[in-house]
């Protein structure tokens, strides 16, 4: 099984990461891989260091100890930024937009980090005809509804054509319809690019899954489809007991 | 507002451009000499004001003492003018001092991630520093080349001269059409310079830090730049103000200027250019009138006005009358809207 797994490129790699809080220690020791094409969904009940160790990729937080390296480039203690520029899109758990600019304005910006103000016009065109955000283009994103943000902010992070993306919670607060929008798009985005999905709604990890992580304390406690997860003993008593 | 063009985006701006040029020319002719003096002094501070809306309104950075970069302007421009015997390279000097010391203060400032409320502290210290600096400075040996500081009387400014001959210096009026030539300029300048790729990843950084940098960019390097760029705004104001009073003092750098600043912006608004500029003409006329007068305190009337703006119209004028506007506006917008979509379809 290792032996093919072994011949696709690793793109994201984290070496015993840990991340303390005084004495709390949201992340312990983890050793993480993804590799290329992938579409990887970390699941784990509140509080079992998804979001920390979502942070330690993205650069929002510097780890206590351990490596996270991207694409062969050790990323530990890089700047947001930083790993954003290398071609990274990420969605935070709280959206992040910009509140007082338009739906336009916000895509335009994304796309503009990377391309010359021509080709930043089309794609910016282009990404609001893919994401149906044409209607409300020229609204101001924080009036939109919870849901029509975080699309906006799906809009940025699909505008700056990333090969990696990664993603924390893309469908809380969303409706029914709008999280299998979600799901669609993430199925679509991943034609392209590697994704790390955070999420706590099983429905939608049902919808787009591959392979799961599934966070525990701190820790991996297992890694494989979410079928065998389901049926696992050990993840049905940490996580999926409490849910369904 | 995100059309190809950047000149749709700026029509606004040059309407105000040309209501400035107009009257630029007609003033000389129908206001009399001691008001356009006192005008010079006006327009310096709109270029002050003007350079707070970019950094604070623009960039979100609440400068507290954007006083500093303009007396240190002004203090530049005039030891400058005092060594050099004339005024042209001096101006050049005022700029590139103050812009120089902004990034040396931004840099440990934005590259330490000082958050928006110690910033505000931190420049109004330095401010204040500047300002008890400067008085200490009466004795004869604070010299800088041939100019005296001065202590707390200050120095004597050398009026702006004609850049080919440093010996016919430029009379009231003719100062009166510099200042207010400047002001147009730097008023173009930063109306432009908000619609260009740098001047909107500023306005994203105020509105939400974390996305700009999560989308890839550098926020330090951006606010760093917006900065400086104010401070050199700031600098050019300073010229002017010297110019237009005939000395510089370390009063340029005493609390109250430092707060007046922020009240013409938050009177005019945050996050237009024109209010601000407005702002101070009206509150610096308004002063002048209650200095006329001995039964009301001036600052008495100033605090009752901010109290005012703050509570009624946080918002500021510019933006609630452009918001008034809009909103009568409104419907022949959608329809046009429509029809343009109609088009399309």
């Amino acid at each position: 099984m290792s032996g093919k797994r072994d011949r696709r490129e690793v793109i994201v790699e984290t070496r015993n990461l840990s991340m303390h809080f005084g004495g709390v220690r949201a992340v312990e020791q983890v050793d993480f891989t993804l590799y290329d094409n992938e579409l990887r969904c970390l699941i784990g009940p509140n509080g079992a260091g998804k979001s920390t160790f979502f942070k330690c990729l993205t650069g929002q937080l510097s780890p206590t100890h351990g490596e996270v390296i991207i694409r062969g480039q050790n990323t530990t203690y890089a700047e947001t930024h930083d790993i954003a520029g290398m071609g990274v899109g990420i969605k935070t758990q709280v959206p992040n937009v910009f509140d007082e600019l338009s739906v336009d304005e916000n895509i335009w910006l994304s796309a503009r980090r990377w391309h010359k103000a021509k080709r930043a016009r089309s794609v910016t065109s282009e990404t609001i005809e893919r994401l149906q955000l044409g209607d409300i283009r020229r609204d101001i994103v924080g009036r939109l509804a919870h849901g029509q943000r975080q699309w906006v902010e799906l809009g940025m992070v699909v505008a700056a054509e990333p090969w990696l993306v990664l993603l924390d919670e893309p469908a809380a607060g969303m409706t029914h319809e709008e999280t299998a929008r979600t799901a669609e798009l993430i199925k679509e985005i991943n034609t392209q690019a590697a994704l790390i999905v955070v999420e706590h709604d099983m429905q939608f990890i049902r919808m787009i899954s591959q392979q799961v992580t599934v966070f525990h304390e701190g820790q991996i406690l297992m890694e494989d489809t979410m079928e065998v997860i389901s049926k696992d003993k050990r993840a049905r008593e940490v996580y999926l007991g409490h849910r369904a | 507002m995100n059309g190809g063009g950047s000149l749709r985006q700026m029509r606004g701006v040059f309407i105000f451009a040309m209501i400035g040029v107009v009257f630029m020319f007609v003033a000389p002719y129908v206001l009399q000499l001691f008001t356009i003096i006192n005008l010079t002094t006006a327009i310096a501070l709109a270029v002050l004001a003007l350079s707070l809306a970019l950094v604070w309104g623009y960039g979100g950075i609440l400068c507290f003492g954007q006083v500093a970069f303009f007396g240190l302007g002004a203090y530049a421009y005039t030891i400058a003018a005092i060594n050099f015997g004339g005024s042209t390279w001096a101006i050049l000097v005022a700029i590139l001092a103050a812009s120089a010391f902004a990034t040396l203060l931004g840099y440990f400032m934005f590259y330490g991630r000082v958050s928006d409320v110690y910033l505000g502290v931190i420049t109004l210290t330095v401010t204040l520093i500047f300002f008890s600096l400067i008085r200490r400075t009466s004795g004869p040996e604070y010299k800088i080349g041939n100019a005296l500081m001065g202590g707390f009387n200050g120095v004597t400014s050398p009026p702006l001269n004609l850049p080919w001959d440093s010996s016919s210096f430029l009379f009231p009026e003719q100062v009166f059409y510099v200042a207010m030539a400047a002001l147009i300029l730097c008023y173009v300048f930063c109306g432009w310079l908000v619609t260009t790729h740098f001047g909107r990843v500023c306005v994203g950084i105020r509105e939400n830090e974390l996305r700009a940098e999560l989308l890839g960019y550098d926020t330090r390097l951006y606010k760093l730049g917006i900065f400086t760029i104010s401070a050199g705004v700031a600098a050019v104001g300073g010229v002017l103000f010297c110019n237009g009073v005939g000395r510089i003092t370390p009063d340029v750098f005493n609390l109250y200027n430092a707060a007046l600043t922020i009240i013409w912006v938050i009177v005019g608004g945050r996050g237009t250019l024109i209010g601000p500029v407005a702002a101070t003409f009206g509150l610096f006329y308004l002063t002048s009138a209650l200095g006329g007068q001995s039964l009301f305190n001036n600052n008495l009337v100033l605090g009752l006005i901010l109290i005012f703006f703050v509570l009624l119209v946080p918002k500021g004028v510019a933006p609630t009358l452009s918001a008034w506007f809009t909103k009568r506006r409104k419907p022949q917008r959608v329809t046009r809207r429509r029809r343009r979509q109609g088009r399309a379809l």
